[in-house]
């Protein structure tokens, strides 16, 4: 099995080493819970310390450990950070995937490995390096059943040595990774030398491969979008959490708890300023945040895909009952049994709809950790504002990868509670009923229980504008219209789309979430190889707002561009769309569990317009540079 | 024994508030119906106990039970759900504003089938929440079928005897960990009263399961949740008696055949022992004696357990005293310096 679907290099590789400095992806091939994750993120982020604008993509299985897993390091000078279709260089420490990651490797790419795996005998246009790592291991690591966790920093030591990363910037990558472990630090520090050390003394560099001290990092952090998500959140005042664990949100709750713990607590009396809770399931958890919500605390949880699904019922009510929430989804693959540790952006269709009977529901789509930082914010606004369950949909790659990131404004201005009804408010409205348009935007003033305003008993959709049962016909329509206005009021308050490149184009793209780096690197790839310029426009907010139907009337073919089998947002768009717009929609699409990169986005464009793929697409640009 | 009912033609309970404030809407149950007077005793126990009705939130999930919430306490806000998710509702919304007393009506199909696993997950933490099942034994709003408290061999109306084996709610509590578990009889108007004031001044959950006869599908002979035949098996462990806090009254007791509970806010509870010698903070014997009066075909009734000491779900998380829905920004978000040392840590 490889995670791989490597594309074909067209070019042959020239046989004399030039240099390819800071534009290649290494991949690390290891057996799960073998502590591989530590080597991985020091030569990430020695990179990173180095200026070389990088991101990391975790190739996990669905398991504790034993299974093959890979995780793929991409180094870009020009800030190109999806994942790179072609892999440079395989650091192969798995015997049972080594053979086959191997042979999926194009020409030219250079092999790390552990010598007894005896893989140079595979082929014959690659660069091969092989180490003793058990050998090495022993002579550092006294102890043998800690030589396992010791094992994979001699790879990051023999890289920094070939690929020119600076030791001392792995050493104090190391340091910040470990915190206060001292001995381990000692002892990964002298397998990082060991390795440095072999490479010095028996490896000679065949590879084009090189790391140079940039400037592209300056001021940058380094996040998963999950741990943003939280910080969001906390900063968004949450106050009431209930989740339950599940992969790949999981991270996002656990990192809440940690920043609350350390920052939530209330300094005079050492309490809490929060509760969180680890529910029974997502039905559970749902209805924890519907309760809490609706006795006036910004309340939130975080799930996936099946959690969404469980959620369905409550997620009704809160639409009908007009209750506010926040829910995080990070999409995965599947089903409980589908691919739960692989990223797809597969619940578009199911969220934006969930729920039975006519309901929509509010969808926030960020593309970066920044935005999973401020849409947070713009949710519990959003919900308290509409009364109503907020969805933001991350993804797993954007929720559990390392992404490099501009870092995170303080908020400005005030927390938006909505309408609640003020004693000011109600003199000036006479009588108060729950669910009456007063002010023509279809969202009703709200009491909070226990704060001594008038009292209401909160039913679904059988209700008058009093509040009050009621199962008349009349009553029901004219509730469901004022549902449809306030949904439609949203459209002024959720984020914009952003529209990027050329306005006149023909062509335009349409994307959204975690897709938008891929089809960044694309829209360069299309413009440098065939000469296409496009326009863009990056989807943020569900309802869709004017900005789309203007940008529809602009192009003449647009591909929407997502990672789903079934176009779930295009079929989203000609939901809302004419018919005449909808026709103009093309499907651009990825769905094998991997994030989505950008030389599939461009081969299919290419594709349904016609456009012969020319020679050398695929090559890095470097590499072009290199021929020049 | 009881001394807190009111006297004739005292208008006002002590926070100045006339009965009638307490009462609800007008039922669209059955006349006759076991949760009709449910609500009567609730209406008169919040208001003998002086309940702020702006303070109660009322919730519920789906069934005939969970209508009953708009019959009682009008002027208090509710929330009739999901079915068989009251539960989490109701935690939410104690978590959200910790000054809420809240008040759950549930059913023994909403409880004990559809909503096991939240009533599970309740008892287990110990939320402050007044939990009632309306028990009568069958699904009434979508018309008679069988709920998972009947008892074996109980009939339908349409002659379908019940072959499974019955939940008992009350045990289940007990061995969840639940720290007030009572159990009464829609017909008992004292003891159900007293049960239900003792329960407003419980911490954490108090259980009631009130049996309550369905008199459209579950009134027959045959039916072991009839009004005739849970008369017949009524077996009180003994005479409920609650002092509150408020009244500075002593009262005397013997030791002997009466036991006396100290409520968690100062209030009294006085159990008088009539058919055993019954301690309700002994669990075992709890468990004991629901097991040994269902198997002779009789349902105990009374405070089955009480544990009034046992930390709430609140103390637990150790949230502020302070409602967290009201809490100003300044106390919920963190201020700048702790934006840029977490912005420093990543970078």
């Amino acid at each position: 099995m490889s995670p791989s679907d490597v594309a074909v290099r067209d070019t042959d590789v020239p046989s004399a080493p030039r240099r390819i400095v800071n534009d290649f992806s290494i991949q690390v091939a290891t057996v799960n819970g073998s502590g591989s994750q530590t080597a991985n993120l020091v030569l990430l982020r020695s990179i990173f310390q180095m200026g070389v604008p990088v991101s990391g993509k975790n190739m996990f299985p669905s398991n504790i450990a034993g299974l093959p897993t890979w995780y793929t390091i991409r180094a870009n000078q020009h800030g190109y950070i999806s994942r790179k279709k072609e892999l440079d260089f395989l650091v192969a420490m798995n015997p049972e995937t080594a053979r086959e990651d191997v042979l999926s490797l194009e020409a030219g790419a250079a092999v790390l490995y552990d010598e007894p795996l005896k893989l140079s005998a595979l082929r014959d246009d690659l660069v091969f390096y092989p180490v003793p790592f058990d050998k090495i291991v022993a002579e550092v690591c006294k102890d043998a059943k800690l030589r396992r966790l010791v094992k994979n920093m001699i790879y990051d030591g023999v890289l920094s040595r070939l690929l020119h990363v600076d030791l001392g910037q792995m050493e104090h990558a190391l340091r910040r990774q470990l915190g206060k472990k001292t001995r381990a630090i000692e002892l990964n520090l002298a397998a990082l030398e060991a390795g440095d050390k072999y490479a010095l003394d028996h490896l000679v560099k065949r590879d084009p491969y090189w790391i140079e001290p940039s400037d592209r990092t300056t001021g940058m952090i380094l996040v998963e979008g999950n741990v943003a998500g939280a910080l969001g959140c906390m900063m968004a005042g949450v106050s009431v959490v209930a989740w339950y664990p599940i992969t790949p949100s999981s991270s996002l709750p656990e990192a809440l708890i940690a920043f609350m713990k350390k920052y939530r607590i209330d300094k005079e009396t050492g309490k809490a300023t929060y509760a969180i809770v680890q529910a029974e399931d997502e039905i559970a958890s749902i209805g924890m945040v519907i309760g809490a919500g609706w006795a006036g605390a910004r309340a939130m949880t975080s799930t996936s895909g099946p959690g969404i699904s469980l959620m369905s019922e409550f997620a009704g009510l809160a639409y009908y009952a007009e209750v506010p929430g926040v829910v995080w989804n990070i999409q995965r693959v599947g089903p409980s049994t589908g691919l739960p540790t692989r990223t797809a952006q597969g619940d578009i269709l199911s969220t934006a709809l969930l729920s039975h009977g006519d309901t929509r529901q509010i969808m926030l789509l960020p593309s970066s950790p920044e935005e999973c930082y401020t849409m947070a914010m713009e949710a519990f606004d959003l919900a308290e504002r509409f009364q109503t369950l907020v969805f933001v949909l991350s993804d797993l790659d954007l929720g559990m990868n390392t992404w490099m990131s501009k870092p995170f404004s303080y908020p400005e201005g005030p927390l938006d509670r909505g309408k609640v009804l003020d004693q000011e408010t109600l003199n000036r409205l006479g009588e108060w009923g729950r669910y009456r348009d007063v002010d023509g935007d279809g969202i009703p003033y709200r009491t909070i229980p226990g704060t001594g305003g008038p009292a209401y008993f909160t039913r679904g959709s059988g209700h008058n504008e009093k509040g009050q049962y009621s199962e008349r016909p009349d009553d029901y329509v004219h509730n469901m219209e004022r549902l449809a206005r306030k949904f439609d009021s949203a459209k002024d308050y959720v984020p914009k789309p952003i529209l990027a490149g050329d306005l006149d184009s023909d062509i335009a793209i349409v994307g959204y979430g975690s897709s938008h780096w891929a089809i960044e690197e694309s829209r360069d790839q299309l413009l440098r190889e065939v000469g296409a310029s496009t326009a863009y426009m990056r989807l943020r907010a569900y309802p869709f707002t004017e900005e789309l139907e203007a940008f529809i009337d602009h192009h003449q073919r647009i591909y929407v561009v997502e990672q789903n089998r079934d176009a779930q947002m295009l079929s989203l768009m000609r939901l809302a769309l004419s018919a005449e717009r909808g026709a103009k929609l093309r499907k651009v699409l990825h769905y094998n569990g991997l994030p989505i990169d950008a030389r599939s986005i461009t081969d299919e464009i290419l594709a349904q317009e016609g456009i012969p793929r020319p020679a050398h697409a695929g090559a890095s640009e470097a590499l072009l540079a290199g021929k020049d | 024994m009881d001394t807190t009912i009111p006297a004739p033609g005292k208008k006002t309970n002590r926070i100045g508030l006339e009965h009638t404030l307490y009462r609800g809407g007008k039922t669209t149950l059955c006349a006759g119906c076991g949760h009709n007077a449910i609500s009567e005793r609730i209406i008169d126990a919040f208001f003998e106990m002086g309940i702020d009705p702006k303070q109660v939130i009322k919730l519920s999930g789906i069934g005939c039970s969970s209508k009953s919430p708009a019959y009682f306490l009008g002027t208090s806000h509710g929330f009739n759900s999901v079915h068989g998710r009251m539960p989490s509702v109701g935690t939410g919304a104690v978590l959200a504003n910790r000054k809420l007393i809240a008040i759950g009506v549930s059913g023994d199909g909403d409880t004990g089938a559809i909503g096991i696993g939240q009533f599970v997950h309740l008892m287990r933490r110990n939320v402050p929440l007044i939990y009632i099942i309306e028990d009568n034994g069958c699904y009434g709003l979508t018309k008679g079928q069988f709920s998972p408290t009947a008892d074996v061999g109980s009939k339908l109306k349409t002659g379908v005897v019940n072959d499974l084996t019955p939940i008992d709610t009350c045990a289940l509590a007990i061995e969840l960990g639940a720290s007030f578990v009572a159990r009464s009889f829609s017909g008992d108007k004292k003891q159900l009263l007293s049960i239900l004031k003792a329960s407003l001044s419980h911490r954490g959950t108090a259980l009631i399961d009130v049996i309550s006869p369905c008199v459209t599908f579950n009134d027959h002979e045959g039916s072991t949740k009839s009004y005739a035949y849970v008369k017949d098996h009524d077996e009180p462990l003994g005479e409920v008696s609650f002092v509150p806090f408020f009244d500075d009254i002593s009262i005397e007791y013997d030791p002997g055949t009466t036991t006396q509970v100290q409520m968690h806010d100062g209030s009294k509870l006085y159990l008088k022992k009539m058919a055993e010698d019954y301690d309700p903070t002994d669990k075992l014997n709890a468990v004991r004696t629901i097991h040994e009066t269902s198997r002779r075909g009789e349902f105990a009734t009374g405070v089955l357990y009480i544990e009034p000491d046992k930390p709430d779900f609140l103390e637990l998380l150790n949230i502020v005293d302070e409602p967290l829905a009201t809490l100003p920004t300044e106390r919920v978000r963190p201020g700048r310096e702790v934006l840029t040392e977490i912005m420093d840590s990543l970078r």
